[in-house]
C-alpha cells in the first residue's frame, strides 16, 4: 500500500523580552538556579501576574508578518496540572481565545515549486521551570530561572507531507521570528524546539489517521530523523496488523528512535478555564497600525527584491535571506561594489559561508566584514587580481584580519597586465618547451592547458588569464 | 468615653489634639487583647513588639508635623493579608508556619498612613465559611454571646473591633465574609467594588470575587480607612484605574431624593421574621428622613448561592494548587515520593470545607462537566449583574437583609454544608456583580436572653461606594445601635 504522511507542528519560540511574560525577572539564559525567580515566578501566596506589553507586540508582530487575524479580544486561561516545576500548579496559556488566528507561510520543496502552510493559531503562555534530576543523590532539584518565560507558541495546520517539508516550515518561521527580533532562535538554550503531531495514512484517503505527539524536538536534524523514524513505525505497526494509538512520544536521539511517554488514557485533564487574575487582551486597530509600521522588510519579500533588483537567481535569493544577518552582510558587500551582484553572492555563499561553518561562527562574528570582503571583491572587478588569487587574499584577511589592498601590495600579487610582460614570460615557456609546441601546431589542442599552467607558474599566477589566454592563442598558432 | 469604644475618627481627632499619644493608645489596646482576646479567639499572632514600634514612629510623625489622618491609629489585619516577616497563615494548618517576605498592598497603604498593626485576626480557614468555625487554630466567639459564631470568614476581624480589642479591621468579602460577621457583631461592613482595592498580596480564595475591605465602628471609620486603602495598583491587572473620590467630604451628601429599591427576594421565607421586622423599619427611617422606597424585583437573584457554589470552587481549585508542599507552607514528614509529598502534604494541610471546594472545584472543571456546571454558572453569573444594573435604572440603592438570621450557636450548622451556605444567601449577588456593598447595624432580636445584633445591607452600582458610606452615615446619625457595645466589653 501507497501511505501519505501527514503533520503538523507546534513551535515554541521563546519571545526575546528582556523581563519575564507576567513578572519583572530578568530572562537572560544561563544565570545560577532560582536567581531570576521572584515570588511571583515562585508562585508565592497573594502575587499575581502583571501581563508584559512586549510580549503581546511581539505576537502581534508575528501575526501581521504571517499574514493572520490579530483577535481584537484574546483570554489567557489556566491550564492545571501537579508539577514541582510549575509553582502556581497551573500555566497561564491562551486556549480557546488565542492573539493570532488563521496565518500562513510558504516554503519552497526540494524540487523548486512552493506550498503554502496554514498557521492555524499563535498564542501567548509563559513557560514552566526545570526539574533537575542529576546531581541530587535521589533528590530532583527545581531551577525556576525558566518559569514564566514567554514563549509564543505557534500552531500549524495538518498540512505538511514529509519530513523535508516540516523541516523547511520550521526553518521559515526560525527565519521569520529572527528577522522579526522577537525570538533569537537559539535551539540549543530551548529558546526555538517543536512538538510534531504525525500521521499516516493510505493514498486518497480523506480522513487523517491516529496521531502521535513527538515532545521537545530541539534540532531541525531531530525533527526529520524523528518524523521519519515514526512514519516508518506507523507503517510497520498497520502493516503487521497492529492499531496507532493516540499518544505522546519521546525522541531519544541516541538510539534514533521515538517512545511511548503517555497515553491519550493517561493524558491530564488540564481544566482549562479563563484565568480571573488577567483581564481579556484587549487590542485596538490603531495599535495593529503602528506595529504593523515597525515590520522589517520580511525574508521573501527581500528575496523577490534580490531576484529583481540584483538580477540574482531564486536559489541564490532565497539562501542569501535564509539570515537577515547574512542579507545584510550580502548587501553591504553588494552596495559598496556598486553592482557585480552575482560577484558579491557567490563569494558571500561561497568562502565566506564556507569560513563561517568551519569555525562555526554567526556572520556578525565573522572575521571579514562586509566592508572589508567588498575591497577585495572590487580588486577582482577591477582586475588587480583574479578570482583564484583572490581566494588566497581572503584566507589571509581571515586570518590576519588585514584589508585586501595591504596583503595584495605585500605579497605582490597584483595581477600583471602589461602585454609586453605576459608576451616575455609566453616566449620563454615556448622556448623552453619545444615539443610540446610541436605537437600543439601538429594539431593536439589539448595541450592549450598546458601553456597556460606553464605561464601561469612562471607569473605565480598573477598573468590576468584573459589576457593570457587571448596572447598566448596568438603566439601559439604562430 | 473609654479609649476603647471610641471611633476611628474619634480616636484621630483625640490623637491630634494629643488628648492622648499612639503608644498611650497602642499599649491600652494591647492590655485588652492580652485580657479579652483569649476568650474570643479573635487572634492568630498578636504583634506587640511592632505594635509599639509603628506606634512610637506615629508619635515622632507627629512630632515633626507630619501625620495624616490615621497616623497612630490601631488596626488589625485579618490573617489572609500578607505582613512582611510576619507570620501568614490564613487560619490553614498549611500556612501555619508560613512568614510573608512582603506586604499586601493594603498593608503597604494602611502602614503608610501611620497607622498601628496590632495583630492579624482568626477567619475561616482560607476565607472558605460563614461561622469561623473552619479555622485550624479553632472557632472565634461572637463578643454578644460566646454561644454563638460571629460570622465568617472575617470573624476574627469582627470579633476583634466588636469586642472594643481594636479600632478597626480590615476583611475580605468573597461572598459576604466583612458584611455578614460585620451584621452578626454590630459593626458597619464595607465591601468595595470589584477592582476598587489591589487584591495584591491577599492570599486567594476565588479571585473574580474576592475584594478587601474592612469591619469598623460607623460610615465615618470605613470612609477613613476606604480612602487609605482603595486606588490603582500596577501590580493587581484587576484593580481599576479610576480616581478615589474623598469618601470622607461626601459624608455629608443629605438623603433627600435618595431612591430606595427593597429587593423583593430578600424577603422570602428563608428570613426570620424578627430580623425581617428590624431592616423593615430601617428602611422606613430612610424614608421618612427624605428618601423614596419602592420594591424591586431581582428575578436571577435566588440562583445566587448555586452560582457562587459553582465559580467559588472552581477558582478556588486552581488558586490553592500552588500550596503543594515543595516551596513553602506544610509540608509531610518523610515523603516518599513526589506523589506522596503532594498527597500527603495536602491531606494534612487541608481542613474539610477547604477540602470538599478543591473537589467540587476540580468537579465542575472536568472535561464533560465544564459546560453544565462551570460556563452555566458564567452564564447565570451574567444575569444577576443584569438584573441589579436593570435595579439601578429605576433606584440609587437596593436593600434588605445582610444575614437571614442573627448569631447562631457554635456548632449548630456544621454538619451540613449547605445549611451553612444558605447564610450568604443575601450577601453573594453583589461579589457575583462585583458591586459594593455595606452592611451596617440596625437593631437587635432577643434570643436566649441575649441581644444580637442585626445588619442591614445596602448595594450599589459600581463604584458607589461614597453614595453607600453617606446613606450609611446619615443613619448612623439618626439610631445609635452602631455604638452599642457587648456587655463584658465595654
Amino acid at each position: 500500500m501507497e501511505w501519505e504522511t501527514v503533520i503538523g507542528l507546534e513551535i515554541h519560540a521563546q519571545l526575546a523580552t528582556r523581563s519575564k511574560i507576567f513578572s519583572g525577572s530578568a530572562t537572560a539564559y544561563g544565570a545560577a538556579p532560582n536567581t531570576q525567580a521572584n515570588l511571583v515566578d515562585l508562585g508565592y501566596p497573594g502575587v499575581l501576574p502583571v501581563l508584559n506589553g512586549e510580549a503581546v507586540r511581539m505576537a502581534i508582530r508575528f501575526g501581521l508578518a504571517t499574514g493572520a487575524r490579530i483577535a481584537r479580544r484574546s483570554v489567557f486561561a489556566r491550564k492545571n496540572y501537579f508539577y514541582p516545576d510549575l509553582p502556581k500548579g497551573y500555566q497561564i496559556s491562551q486556549y480557546e481565545r488565542p492573539v493570532v488566528e488563521d496565518g500562513s507561510l510558504e516554503i519552497v520543496l526540494e524540487d523548486g515549486s512552493r506550498k503554502t502552510v496554514g498557521i492555524t493559531r499563535a498564542h501567548l503562555e509563559e513557560d514552566a521551570g526545570k526539574s533537575l534530576h542529576e546531581d541530587f543523590h535521589g533528590l530532583s532539584g527545581i531551577d525556576l530561572n525558566r518559569a514564566g518565560t514567554p514563549l509564543l507558541e505557534i500552531v500549524s495546520e495538518p498540512d505538511l507531507r514529509s519530513a523535508k517539508e516540516a523541516v523547511a516550515y520550521m526553518k521559515k518561521i526560525h527565519t521569520l521570528v529572527r528577522y522579526l527580533g522577537i525570538c533569537d532562535g537559539n535551539m540549543q538554550e530551548g529558546s526555538f524546539r517543536c512538538d510534531a503531531n504525525v500521521s499516516v495514512r493510505p493514498h486518497g484517503q480523506a480522513e487523517f489517521g491516529t496521531r502521535a505527539e513527538i515532545k521537545n524536538l530541539n534540532s531541525f536534524r531531530f525533527v526529520e530523523r524523528a518524523i521519519n523514524y515514526e512514519v516508518e513505525r506507523q507503517i510497520d505497526l498497520i502493516e503487521g496488523g497492529g492499531k496507532v494509538v493516540q499518544e505522546t512520544r519521546l525522541y531519544d536521539p541516541d538510539r534514533g528512535e521515538t517512545r511511548s511517554m503517555r497515553s491519550k488514557e493517561e493524558a491530564n485533564d488540564y481544566r482549562y478555564f479563563p484565568d480571573p487574575d488577567l483581564l481579556p487582551l484587549a487590542i485596538d486597530d490603531g495599535q495593529i497600525e503602528a506595529l504593523r509600521a515597525t515590520l522589517p522588510e520580511l525574508p521573501d519579500e527581500k528575496a523577490a527584491r534580490f531576484v529583481r533588483d540584483h538580477g540574482l537567481s531564486e536559489y541564490d535569493a532565497g539562501v542569501l535571506t535564509a539570515s537577515r544577518e547574512m542579507a545584510d552582510y550580502y548587501e553591504t558587500v553588494a552596495a559598496r561594489l556598486g553592482g557585480h551582484s552575482k560577484l558579491a553572492a557567490n563569494w558571500v555563499m561561497g568562502e565566506l559561508a564556507g569560513a563561517l561553518n568551519r569555525e562555526n561562527l554567526d556572520v556578525a562574528q565573522s572575521r571579514v566584514g562586509a566592508e572589508a570582503l567588498a575591497g577585495l571583491l572590487a580588486r577582482i572587478a577591477d582586475d588587480t587580481i583574479s578570482g583564484k588569487i583572490a581566494k588566497e587574499v581572503f584566507e589571509a584577511m581571515w586570518s590576519e584580519g588585514r584589508n585586501a589592498d595591504a596583503i595584495i601590495a605585500a605579497r605582490g600579487l597584483e595581477q600583471i597586465t602589461d602585454t609586453s610582460a605576459i608576451e616575455q614570460a609566453i616566449d620563454a615557456v615556448m622556448a623552453q618547451n619545444p615539443q610540446q609546441l610541436a605537437e600543439y601546431r601538429a594539431g593536439k589542442d589539448k595541450l592549450f592547458g598546458f601553456f597556460v599552467g606553464q605561464v601561469m607558474k612562471a607569473t605565480q599566477g598573477k598573468a590576468n588569464p584573459a589576457q593570457l589566454n587571448e596572447l598566448l592563442k596568438r603566439k601559439l598558432g604562430g | 468615653m473609654p479609649l476603647h469604644t471610641l471611633s476611628v475618627a474619634e480616636l484621630a481627632a483625640g490623637l491630634a489634639a494629643r488628648r492622648f499619644s499612639s503608644l498611650e493608645l497602642t499599649l491600652h489596646f494591647l492590655g485588652r487583647i492580652e485580657r479579652l482576646g483569649p476568650g474570643l479567639n479573635a487572634f492568630v499572632t498578636v504583634t506587640a513588639d511592632r505594635a509599639l514600634d509603628d506606634a512610637r514612629r506615629a508619635d515622632e510623625r507627629r512630632a515633626k508635623g507630619e501625620a495624616g489622618p490615621l497616623t497612630g491609629v490601631p488596626i488589625v489585619h485579618k490573617d489572609i493579608f500578607c505582613t512582611d516577616g510576619i507570620l501568614t497563615t490564613c487560619s490553614s494548618r498549611m500556612l501555619s508556619n508560613f512568614v510573608a517576605p512582603y506586604d499586601a498592598t493594603v498593608v503597604e497603604r494602611w502602614r503608610a498612613a501611620g497607622t498601628v498593626l496590632l495583630g492579624k485576626t482568626n477567619m475561616d480557614e482560607f476565607a472558605m465559611g460563614s461561622s469561623n468555625e473552619t479555622s485550624w487554630f479553632g472557632p472565634v466567639k461572637n463578643p454578644w454571646d460566646t454561644a454563638r459564631v460571629p460570622g465568617g470568614s472575617s470573624g476574627g476581624s469582627a470579633a476583634a473591633v466588636a469586642a472594643c480589642l481594636a479600632p478597626a479591621a480590615s476583611g475580605t468579602d468573597t461572598g459576604g465574609s466583612i458584611r455578614q460577621p460585620a451584621a452578626l457583631t454590630n459593626l458597619t461592613g464595607l465591601k468595595p467594588t470589584y477592582g476598587r482595592v489591589s487584591r495584591y498580596g491577599m492570599i486567594a480564595f476565588a479571585s473574580s470575587l474576592d475584594q478587601a475591605g474592612m469591619l469598623a465602628r460607623s460610615a465615618e471609620d470605613a470612609a477613613l480607612l476606604l480612602g487609605a486603602m482603595a486606588g490603582f495598583d500596577p501590580r493587581d491587572s484587576t484593580s481599576l484605574d479610576a480616581p478615589v473620590p474623598d469618601y470622607v467630604a461626601e459624608l455629608a451628601t443629605p438623603l433627600d431624593g435618595l431612591r430606595v429599591g427593597v429587593i423583593r427576594e430578600f424577603f422570602d421565607q428563608g428570613l426570620d421574621p424578627a430580623v425581617g421586622r428590624l431592616v423593615q423599619a430601617a428602611i422606613e427611617a430612610l424614608r421618612a428622613n427624605g428618601a423614596t422606597v419602592r420594591e424591586v424585583s431581582l428575578p436571577a437573584l435566588p440562583l445566587s448561592v448555586p452560582t457562587y457554589y459553582v465559580v467559588a470552587p472552581a477558582e478556588c481549585s486552581s488558586n490553592l494548587s500552588r500550596f503543594d508542599g515543595v516551596r513553602f507552607g506544610h509540608r509531610c514528614d518523610a515523603p516518599r515520593d513526589l506523589l506522596d509529598l503532594y498527597r500527603r502534604s495536602r491531606g494534612e494541610g487541608f481542613g474539610d470545607e477547604v477540602k470538599r471546594r478543591i473537589m467540587t472545584g476540580t468537579y465542575v472543571l472536568s472535561a464533560g462537566y465544564y459546560d453544565a456546571y462551570y460556563l452555566k454558572a458564567q452564564k447565570v453569573r451574567q444575569l444577576i449583574a443584569a438584573d441589579f444594573a436593570r435595579a439601578f435604572g429605576e433606584v440609587d440603592v437596593v436593600v434588605g437583609p445582610t444575614s437571614p438570621t442573627p448569631a447562631f450557636g457554635l456548632g449548630a450548622k456544621t454538619s451540613d454544608p449547605i445549611t451553612m451556605y444558605l447564610n450568604d444567601i443575601y450577601t453573594i449577588g453583589a461579589n457575583l456583580a462585583g458591586l459594593p456593598a455595606i452592611s451596617v447595624p440596625c437593631g437587635f432580636v432577643q434570643e436566649g436572653g441575649r441581644d444580637l445584633p442585626v445588619g442591614l445591607q445596602l448595594v450599589g452600582p459600581h463604584f458607589s461606594e461614597s453614595r453607600l458610606l453617606s446613606v450609611s452615615h446619615r443613619y448612623q446619625q439618626l439610631t445609635d445601635w452602631h455604638r452599642r457595645v457587648p456587655p463584658g466589653y465595654e
